[in-house]
């Protein structure tokens, strides 16, 4: 075990898959200086051929991913920006989530999209978004959302070596936080949440850089006698409903904290799961904390009125506490 | 015509046994495709189907120089070229059908018939969207380096998409051997090219340095003149080409579009006009005249041909449906290694 850095975690995930495997390759705007530093140095030691700069042309480099992809390789495409998902999105939705289906099983897209997600860091309306429920929605695609550096780097691998298109999403600006790292090769598994602290009166459930506020939260709580349970779903797709239910089930409340806006976000499916299927276990109705239907501004302080943050998760738990139950 | 200079282009023509195997190709495509217009207006095929009747010359002509290791991309009028790649018109037509036993197992339908085994990565329903993929696919046969190539096929609809811009970038950049073949068949679905296109297509390629030419798309030694040359380049790594051929499109955007159009866009005259560049009776006329074959051998042609179109129909129709459930179990692969 070693502490890294969330972003180092990531370019060891790619060097260890570059080397193990020929066929991957991977290319994106400016991949080979690395603006976030998930890709540095791999394109001295892999060269040209395997990690390439391309043009900012998203709307073919989406579809290029399905071509390569079905010509054999392991394409990772990075996309920079999440919102740049959306100049993209075309070969995404229509081709890389269907050709699969469309083809009767012939293809097998081994595609890992990367990008940086999310706000905070005041870059705006256009580089802010959080569009996990769009890919959510699109049936075809995993979607990764790792909270750590050790899932970061594990789900990556997970990524890499699997059979259908991935989108993983880095949290932006949390690249520098670091976590411990375990030196042996392993792979974190798809569709498994990890218990991020056990709790028996209230159950979070945190998405991607929403773990950390959650977990700082449970500890604020914890001194305060409530007992809060925290479940980081690493992957959006497949979702870990069982162990979402599970902890439900143990704690009878249940708080989601997603960073996506409001109408159709993660949160608002697991809230419907679980009322599905675990509503016998609930004690108090389902709080969802997640981002207003507004566009990110700019201004750090109208930024932060919006994005849920420890002090609105303890609030929401306290007032959950309050109107049910003991 | 704009051509690199740094090696003498093949100035080949098809010899007369490539032309009476193209003649067989184009003629099985038109069959084929005049058998599923009828089974459409009957109320056989579950959706609609847009035909290539009038353009097989250009699929044939460019798919001549291919095998099944090279790859291409189609479009939503996909079923010539999926004839032309060496697809199998039974499963086909089984797959126009909606059936367990068609190519893509009644998941697909006709704007997505694909035979992944023999290169055809797919017909596609969005104007453009196999540019990229075979612009990917040409990646991936440049990183193989073993003098495969990839074949994009649009029509003159696509040529105003963004992407097409996009992907002749890239495709020059880094010299990927990618075919790029524009059938310009007169129509941006309902819309007449000209009221919807500014300039020359092919002039769009040049700016890229893309050589680019313009051949008559009805004539099948024109097309496969001017695929030789391009496929030739992408294979002996000299990069990429465009291709406009000029053709027309016989039948409408798509066979049910005379029940819902209020009027037409286009004149009986201009329709009548093309039938008579058909691009198969101008090369049964050539084999005629050039005594490349007979008559009796032309007739011996088509009765096979009708019989093996019969035959796909009648297993078609015979076929089982697919399952009820059987969509949500293809969506992915399968788990992730490591998943639970």
């Amino acid at each position: 075990m070693a502490r890294k850095r969330l972003i180092q975690a990531i370019n060891e995930a790619l060097h260890e898959e570059m080397a193990r495997d020929p066929k991957v390759i991977l290319f994106g705007e400016d991949v080979e200086i690395s603006m976030f530093g998930d890709t540095a140095g791999l394109h001295d030691r892999f060269g040209p051929d395997r990690v390439r700069n391309t043009p900012i042309s998203e709307a073919s480099l989406t579809g290029m991913a399905v071509g390569a992809a079905a010509g054999g390789y392991r394409v990772v495409l990075h996309m920079m920006f999440a919102n740049f998902l959306y100049t993209g999105f075309d070969a995404i939705a229509n081709q890389m989530a269907k050709l699969r289906l469309m083809t009767g099983g012939q293809i097998e897209l081994p595609i890992t999209i990367v990008a940086g997600y999310g706000g905070g860091r005041s870059t705006a309306a256009q580089h802010s978004d959080t569009p996990y429920p769009l890919l959510m929605n699109l049936g075809g695609l995993n979607v990764a959302v790792p909270a750590t550096p050790r899932d970061a780097k594990g789900l990556m691998k997970t990524a890499i070596r699997g059979r259908d298109p991935t989108v993983f999403l880095e949290a932006g600006g949390r690249g520098g936080e670091s976590g411990e790292v375990p030196d042996e090769e392993y792979l974190t598994p798809f569709g498994e949440a990890a218990v991020g602290r056990e709790g028996t009166d209230v159950t979070i459930v945190a998405i991607g850089s929403m773990v950390r506020p959650a977990m700082r939260a449970a500890k604020l709580l914890d001194g305060q006698g409530i007992s809060a349970e925290v479940l980081d779903c690493r992957t959006l797709v497949p979702l870990d409903e069982d162990g979402i239910l599970r902890s439900v089930a143990k704690t009878g409340r249940l708080v989601v904290v997603d960073e996506a806006r409001d109408r159709c976000s993660a949160a608002s499916h697991i809230a419907a799961v679980v009322a599905e299927r675990g509503f016998g276990s609930l004690a108090a109705p389902i709080r969802r904390l997640t981002v207003p239907d507004t566009a990110m501004p700019y201004a750090p302080v109208a930024e932060k009125h919006l994005l849920p943050d420890r002090e609105k998760i303890v609030g929401a738990v306290k007032v959950l506490m309050a109107g049910s139950a003991p | 015509m704009q051509q690199n200079s740094d090696k003498a282009f093949p100035n080949r023509a098809p010899t007369n046994g490539q032309l009476l195997s193209m003649f067989e190709r184009m003629l099985t495509i038109r069959r084929f495709e005049e058998r599923l217009g009828e089974d459409f207006h009957a109320g056989k095929l579950p959706g609609g189907v847009h035909l290539y009747i009038g353009q097989e010359a250009v699929a044939v002509g460019v798919c001549a120089h291919l095998d099944d290791r090279d790859r291409i991309a189609s479009t939503h009028r996909g079923h010539g070229h999926f004839i032309a790649k060496g697809g199998d018109p039974a499963p086909m037509v089984a797959e126009i059908y909606g059936k367990r036993d068609g190519i893509c197992g009644g998941m697909g339908g006709s704007m997505h018939v694909a035979d992944v085994s023999k290169g055809i990565l797919g017909a596609n329903g969005i104007v453009a969207g196999g540019i990229p993929i075979a612009a990917g696919a040409a990646l991936a046969a440049q990183l193989d380096g073993d003098g495969r190539v990839a074949v994009c096929f649009f029509g003159d609809g696509a040529a105003n998409e963004g992407v097409l811009m996009e992907s002749m970038n890239i495709a020059a950049l880094w010299q990927l051997p990618l075919i790029f073949v524009c059938e310009h068949n007169g129509f941006s679905e309902f819309s007449p090219s000209d009221t919807v296109t500014a300039g020359k297509i092919r002039e769009r390629a040049r700016p890229f340095g893309l050589p680019a030419e313009l051949v008559d798309g009805n004539d099948i030694v024109a097309v496969w003149r001017a695929a030789d040359r391009a496929i030739d380049r992408a294979r002996t790594g000299q990069g990429p080409s465009f291709i406009e051929a000029a053709t027309y499109r016989i039948r409408g955007h798509l066979e049910a579009e005379a029940h819902f159009l209020s009027r037409s866009y286009r004149s009986e005259e201009e329709v009548e006009r093309w039938r008579r560049n058909d691009p198969i009776d101008r090369l049964s006329r050539h084999l005629l005249s050039s005594e490349i074959c007979s008559e009796a051998e032309i007739a011996a042609i088509e009765a096979r041909i009708q019989n093996s179109v019969e035959e796909a129909a009648a297993f078609a129709e015979r076929a089982d449906l697919p399952d009820a459930d059987r969509a949500p179990g293809l969506m992915f692969a399968g788990p992730a290694p490591g998943a639970a």
